[in-house]
């Protein structure tokens, strides 16, 4: 139990050691006279770091931002009385009722310009899509319908819609449902894109795609869903927001560079535990939005670091990799390279399904370090 | 006009209002349609008359500044039907809301928008309403969602229009828009859908002028009924040449919405004068005899001008003074569309995003930089 009124969000068998649980061991108490106690008196005091799955951050964020403004709702396929495909709307219906959360039938390209048209005329949606995958199918209505609107009408015309959900590869579901779109949305001006990666991201990005007026693409990952994370005091706070364009060092190092975004973060935090070892210390970025991209922080830890290394789980042409490739070329950051920039990034075929295949589609953390020993010329 | 006769013409006495017949509507899944008789004012014919012939002066303009270059692009002109984007406004509130697809100058006037921002939106200069960033097929103004320029996408954006609109509870509908071309595309039914399962106050019209660009009716649907094509929503089919038709149907249609009934589906049966664009002389899949024949007998400014004047709710004089105060109009706004100056060129990159702080846009290489600002 949280110290909020039961959540009910919390995953049986993901359930962590709850503060709870712990005060009451260490004070003597029963659980239940704890849980008394907490509610009565600590109701609203920012408590210590709690764990916290990425599916229940982005729960907490959007449970927060409906309760906050009731121009905010959700639809999508299985978003209301099935819970969630992949559980993340979890008890939103139960709360909020058929108004706000909406099962829709599956008609991605129908949907999809129907949010984008509620959206037109004032509310807030938030559109999920079951995988970015089918998003293809309602492409149109983000980019021509959403994307541009602002812009073809001067100002006139707002979108503030959030479009959601998986993204990228996930495990065994094989090249149609494996597909990330980071390149594809990222290209696009009049969108933002973000990819958070933590709970802290995914439920501070998704705080900020909902309240930000414009059109934002949020991409998930299945993989991360089910990933705790512990959440620091501020971010447990309802106004605590993760600013959009703006990147995080999840680990400070001298020796090189590696950016990345979404699940590949954790791939690259492990490269750099390994490779610590043997005296290389990794400075790890988290980029945490694809666009508007933060090349600033980039480019200042390149022109510490003088080595960089992008990691990515998309295909490699065209790819957010390529796009800082070209920008570091061109920025101040450029001169200080001691070695080429190097890429890591899903190889470049549909995915395919049998395991090992699968598993050498996508970077792995052999690779990473490969990669990172490469641009080092060790 | 001279003083004197214009004295006689106020002194005389004009009916305050006619009752006009107007075609019975064919109807799908409703027993009963709109009626088939309706009260016209002599105010509100004036309205409407001088409305319409601004609609049809402003085209031809378009034609105009078009052939002289001073348009360029997509231009997709309404002239021929007049009768729908009038008839529609009378029918509604302007609380309402519309959305259509890209032959939407007509639509645009109607929703509130002067002649003048109009054009000069057409002729890509600053004064335009969309200051120049959007031209013919993005148009927006208040409860009137362009202007767009993707076919059929507009329909589920109406749709959603409808749905905030229920979300609100302030009783407004949308009037949803498209072609007899657009009735094909998957999305419109995925549209019907929606609205139907979730009763959304939304009145789908289907703008029938015959041509999906070069092609006829006949050879791009296996159901031309597109009134009937909602399926599970009623529909009935009007005579988009006649406003009085189109407005009594509107007024069922949007009543039928207001009840809470859910979505319905209007046909009008209507046709355009010019090609599909600018780009099309529009002679190649139809005969000059049936745009000439349509002219001559079911212009939609000529029949009301006829049932007016019949009736005594005009004189002839009076509307010929509308026509050239009408042209005084366009000519005055196509002067300030041709002489008014383009968007100045550091207003590029501005407008990308919603509440955001300024930042830079890259230009053509990364040199160029523009300044974008909300």
């Amino acid at each position: 139990m949280t110290l909020r009124d039961p959540c009910p969000v919390c995953v049986p068998s993901e359930r962590p050691l709850s503060l709870s649980l712990s005060l009451s061991l260490s004070l003597c108490l029963s659980p239940r006279q704890v849980s008394g106690l907490l509610r009565r008196r600590f109701h609203r005091t920012a408590p210590a770091a709690l764990q916290v799955t990425v599916r229940e951050a982005i729960n907490q964020g959007m449970d927060e931002e409906l309760e906050r403004d009731e121009k905010v709702f959700l639809l999508g396929e299985e978003v209301a009385q099935y819970d969630g495909a992949y559980k993340v709307s979890r008890g939103l219906w139960k709360k909020y009722g058929d108004k706000r959360i909406i099962d829709t039938p599956i008609s991605e390209m129908g949907f999809a310009g129907i949010a984008v048209g509620a959206a037109m005329a004032g509310l807030r949606p938030i559109c999920e899509f079951m995988t970015f995958n089918f998003s293809m199918q309602a492409i149109d209505q983000v980019i021509n319908s959403a994307a541009k609107t602002y812009y073809m009408s001067a100002g006139f015309q707002s979108v503030p819609i959030v479009f959601r959900g998986p993204n990228g590869a996930s495990a065994g579901v094989a090249a149609q449902h494996s597909q990330c779109f980071a390149a594809w949305y990222g290209h696009c001006p009049g969108l933002k894109v973000v990819s958070p990666w933590s709970s802290e991201d995914a439920k501070g990005l998704i705080k900020s795609a909902i309240r930000d007026n414009n059109p934002v693409v949020v991409l998930e990952n299945e993989l991360m869903y089910g990933v705790p994370f512990e959440l620091p005091p501020e971010a447990q706070s309802k106004d605590f927001l993760i600013p959009i364009g703006k990147a995080k060092i999840e680990r400070q190092g001298t020796h090189v560079t590696i950016v990345s975004h979404s699940r590949p973060v954790s791939h690259c935090l492990e490269a750099a535990t390994v490779l610590s070892k043997e005296g290389i210390e990794c400075e790890v970025i988290n980029m945490r939005t694809i666009r508007p991209m933060d090349i600033e922080t980039i480019e200042a830890s390149v022109m510490k670091t003088n080595h960089l290394v992008t990691v990515e789980g998309g295909w490699p042409q065209f790819g957010v990799g390529a796009e800082i490739c070209a920008r570091i070329m061109e920025g101040p950051a450029f001169n200080f390279l001691d070695a080429p920039v190097v890429r890591v990034t899903g190889a470049d075929v549909p995915m395919p399904y049998a395991k090992v295949l699968e598993d050498n589609s996508v970077p792995q953390v052999k690779d990473i370090i490969f990669a990172i020993k490469k641009a080092l010329n060790m | 006009m001279p003083q004197a006769s214009r004295v006689l013409v106020a002194s005389r006495n004009f009916a305050n209002d006619a009752t006009f017949e107007i075609k019975k509507c064919d109807l799908h899944r409703l027993e009963e349609g709109p009626p088939v008789t309706t009260v016209l004012t002599r105010e509100d014919g004036l309205k409407y008359y001088r409305m319409m012939q601004t609609v049809r002066r402003m085209e031809l303009k378009a034609d105009q500044l078009y052939k002289q270059k001073i348009i360029r692009g997509f231009c997709h002109l309404c002239d021929g039907q007049e009768a729908c984007c009038v008839g529609l406004e009378a029918g509604i509130n302007p609380t309402d809301h519309l959305i259509t697809a890209y032959r939407a100058h007509g639509f645009t006037f109607t929703r509130g928008l002067s002649v003048r921002a109009i054009l000069a939106e057409l002729t890509g200069r600053r004064g335009g309403c969309a200051k120049g960033k959007g031209g013919s097929m993005h148009m927006y103004a208040k409860n009137f969602y362009g202007g767009n320029g993707i076919v059929g996408a507009q329909v589920p954006l109406g749709a959603g229009i409808a749905l905030a609109c229920k979300y609100n509870g302030k009783d407004e509908i949308c009037l949803t828009l498209y072609g007899d071309g657009a009735a094909n595309q998957g999305q419109i039914f995925e549209a019907y859908n929606m609205a139907a399962l979730w009763k959304l106050p939304c009145i789908f019209i289907c703008e029938n002028n015959r041509y999906g660009m070069g092609t006829s009716v006949e050879r791009a649907a296996a159901s031309t009924d597109y009134y009937k094509r909602g399926d599970f929503i009623p529909g009935l089919r009007v005579d988009g040449m006649d406003i009085l038709c189109v407005r009594e149907a509107t007024r069922f249609a949007a009543a039928y919405c207001r009840a809470g009934k859910g979505p319905i589906l209007m046909e009008l049966q209507t046709y355009r004068y010019h090609g599909h664009s600018m780009s099309d002389p529009g002679v190649s899949y139809r005969t000059r005899e049936e745009i000439q024949e349509v002219r001559s007998k079911s212009d939609p400014i000529m029949l009301l001008k006829d049932r007016m004047v019949n009736s005594n709710l005009a004189s002839v004089e009076e509307l010929k003074e509308i026509d050239v105060d009408v042209r005084k109009e366009i000519e005055d706004a196509a002067q300030f569309a041709t002489a008014d100056p383009e968007p100045p060129l550091e207003e590029l990159g501005y407008h990308i995003y919603c509440s955001d702080p300024p930042f830079e846009v890259r230009g053509a290489n990364q040199w160029i930089k523009f300044k974008s600002i909300s």
